[in-house]
């Protein structure tokens, strides 16, 4: 037997077995993870530790798919539908298109997507206010820098990532009005999530041009983002998911974004009958975005830094600190 | 004294990017140089990138990941050498075979080993990682701008593997221009006939030529995955080995001239990232995405208009059968 049939034969194997692992239920929850798959420590770990949870609580299986070319979207969204699943989330703005077509073509079933909108009656868009965490960053970042000059690492330069610099820098500025943000964006293509030699390479030069502490919102190229703030010894701020753990004493605090949540939520909602259409927008307010502080950086973060954290949350739910979004021109 | 320190800093992200490219670059002439196309730099880069975490990973030592690395890239040379010295393959076909190849296998390995979604482990235990060496008085040297931010930041702080590839190119160039051996190579990629005719094995070198190459691309695979970041991360290489390949050509597959097109594209590349959201006297700001393309802008404007005619060895690409 060739190498090319033996590995589709593994292939099929797969499918099968994992067709085999199915629970008995007619409920059948899907997750399609984007770029930088599903272990990236950071956006799609934590939609599937989410999914992870679903599964724990309720004994259901959930059906999974990492894509590893753009091509595959569509591919692994019209499989999950024909194989029976009830509803699928989509973590990612990438997958806007895709999800609007194929849901297209299965009107009856659900779809949940992640990071971007797409309006129609058979899709539920859940987007986060990404810029109001990133503002609470800015603000630790400003008040645990020495230099008071702060950077930011962005992954591939789209509008939601520029809605993480925005917040960050006015939360900078609102601390230390003279404070100075440097920002990178790592690339223009998918693979500036993946891409940590290049994130440990930007961080040097922003560290290289006096910042002292570095925010990243890029995925696994973060990584490398904050490998570099390890090993030259000043902070980085981690993103999405509570990444303190990775280089505990290093990592100032981490914008962590519901994600897990809103996954959890959609399968719940799905299997309660409860699952709405629709956008929903989730912010401070809703807990769905914070900061994080746990046995990794609470030597790092002051009680003076803490409070006037708390403060600036209060203030901003109750609309007292407007954060302004970035609007793509 | 701003710039100054600007201009330092750039020239020292320039030698680290540029580390892994002429790595590559060298591994890529010693087998063009005997006739064998290398399209499968690539994939041994990331071969050994994969090999040398997972084994640091699971031994700690950054020693036996280099050792992982070079073996698994010699191995992967060696596969590239059977399909197209052995069996007189196509060598272009071979290459890319070995390249797609690793690019599937690596992460779906790593998964299986390690059930981190195609990441090996981060390695951040003492021993793990090349880290950067600094030099004695390189501290106090800071002080003294002139000499000392030069002496601090462009010779001292980088990894061993740095020092190696800055070592490695006049050691190539020696080999390959003062050495019996040397001399076969560069005799073996114009003309196969005349070495056979004086009675030396044209396979022979040419396998020699293929293991040095993986030699060096496991070291430049090893530098991307346990020196410059922390791990293996899916396409870690990211076009690095292609890019080498070109530095090559621009170079005329000669040591000296590579070396210049290695740090030629490492600065384009270490300058866009400083460019970025930097306003420039006359012009201000300019758009990122202008940035970020012009490592590869001025990678074509200098391949087609300002290298000259670049010629390959002779006999590159045709796969060699002895004459009866």
């Amino acid at each position: 037997m060739n190498f090319p049939a033996r590995v589709s034969i593994f292939l099929i194997a797969l499918v099968l077995g994992g067709g085999a692992a199915r629970a008995a239920s007619d409920f059948a929850p899907a997750i399609l993870f984007d770029f930088g798959g599903k272990f990236d420590r950071s956006f799609n770990q934590a939609a599937a530790e989410g999914a992870e949870r679903f599964k724990k609580d309720t004994g259901i299986a959930y059906r999974e798919f990492e894509i590893s070319n753009a091509a595959q979207r569509e591919q692994a969204l019209v499989q999950m539908a024909r194989r029976g699943a009830t509803i699928i989330v989509a973590i990612g703005f990438t997958q806007a298109s895709a999800v609007e077509k194929v849901a297209k073509q299965y009107p009856k079933l659900k779809f949940t997507i992640i990071d971007a909108v797409v309006d129609l009656p058979n899709v539920q868009s859940v987007n986060f206010r990404e810029q109001e965490s990133s503002f609470l960053c800015g603000m630790a970042a400003a008040m645990a820098s020495k230099t008071g000059k702060v950077g930011f690492v962005g992954g591939m330069d789209i509008p939601l990532i520029r809605k993480f610099a925005l917040g960050y820098t006015e939360g900078a500025k609102y601390v230390n009005p003279q404070a100075e943000v440097f920002q990178n964006m790592t690339g223009t293509t998918p693979a500036a999530w993946g891409d940590p030699t290049k994130g440990a390479e930007l961080a040097k030069s922003q560290f290289g041009r006096g910042a002292d502490v570095i925010f990243h919102a890029a995925g696994a190229t973060g990584l490398g983002v904050m490998q570099a703030a390890k090993d030259a010894g000043k902070l980085s701020i981690g993103c999405d998911s509570n990444q303190n753990y990775l280089h505990p004493g290093s990592v100032l605090t981490s914008a962590v974004k519901g994600v897990d949540v809103a996954v959890y939520s959609a399968f719940q909602a799905a299997k309660d009958g409860t699952w709405k259409p629709g956008q929903q927008v989730l912010g401070l307010a809703e807990n769905a975005v914070g900061y994080s502080i746990d046995e990794h950086n609470r030597k790092l973060i002051t009680p003076e830094m803490e409070q006037r954290l708390v403060q600036a949350k209060a203030d901003i739910i109750s609309g007292k600190i407007k954060v302004s979004e970035y609007k793509a021109q | 004294m701003e710039t100054y320190t600007l201009i330092v800093l750039l020239l020292a992200a320039t030698i680290r990017v540029a580390t892994p490219l002429l790595l590559a670059a060298l591994a890529g002439m010693f087998s063009e140089r005997s006739g064998v196309i290398d399209l499968g730099l690539e994939g041994k880069m990331l071969g050994a990138a994969f090999a040398s975490a997972a084994v640091s990973a699971i031994s700690g030592s950054a020693w036996l990941g280099l050792g992982a690395g070079i073996a698994t890239a010699v191995l992967l040379a060696l596969v590239i050498g059977f399909a197209c010295i052995t069996h007189r393959g196509n060598q272009v076909v071979a290459g890319t075979a070995v390249t797609i190849m690793v690019v599937g296998l690596g992460p779906t390995l790593a998964l299986a080993w390690f059930n981190l979604g195609g990441h090996t482990p981060q390695l951040d235990g003492p021993g793990q990682r090349f880290v950067g060496l600094v030099w004695p008085w390189a501290q106090p040297a800071r002080e003294h701008p002139l000499p000392g931010l030069l002496y601090a930041e462009l010779l001292s702080g980088h990894n061993l593997i740095v020092y190696l590839a800055a070592a490695l190119v006049p050691l190539s160039a020696w080999v390959l221009y003062r050495t019996r051996f040397g001399l076969r190579l560069r005799a073996v990629g114009e003309n196969p006939h005349a070495v056979e005719t004086a009675g030396i094995s044209v396979n022979a070198l040419r396998y020699r030529a293929l293991i040095i190459s993986g030699v060096l691309c496991g070291i430049a695979g090893t530098y991307l995955s346990t020196a410059a970041s922390s791990g293996f991360v899916r396409d870690m290489t990211a076009g690095k080995g292609y890019l080498a390949l070109a530095a090559l050509i621009f170079g005329k597959w000669r040591p000296w001239p590579t070396l210049g097109a290695c740090l030629l594209f490492a600065f384009t590349d270490a300058l866009a990232v400083r460019l970025q959201g930097v306003a420039l006297p006359v012009v201000g700001v300019i758009p990122v995405q202008f940035i970020l393309a012009l490592p590869y802008v001025l990678t074509v404007l200098l391949l087609a208009g300002f290298v000259g005619r670049a010629v390959a060895p002779h006999a590159i690409g045709v796969p060699y059968a002895k004459e009866k």
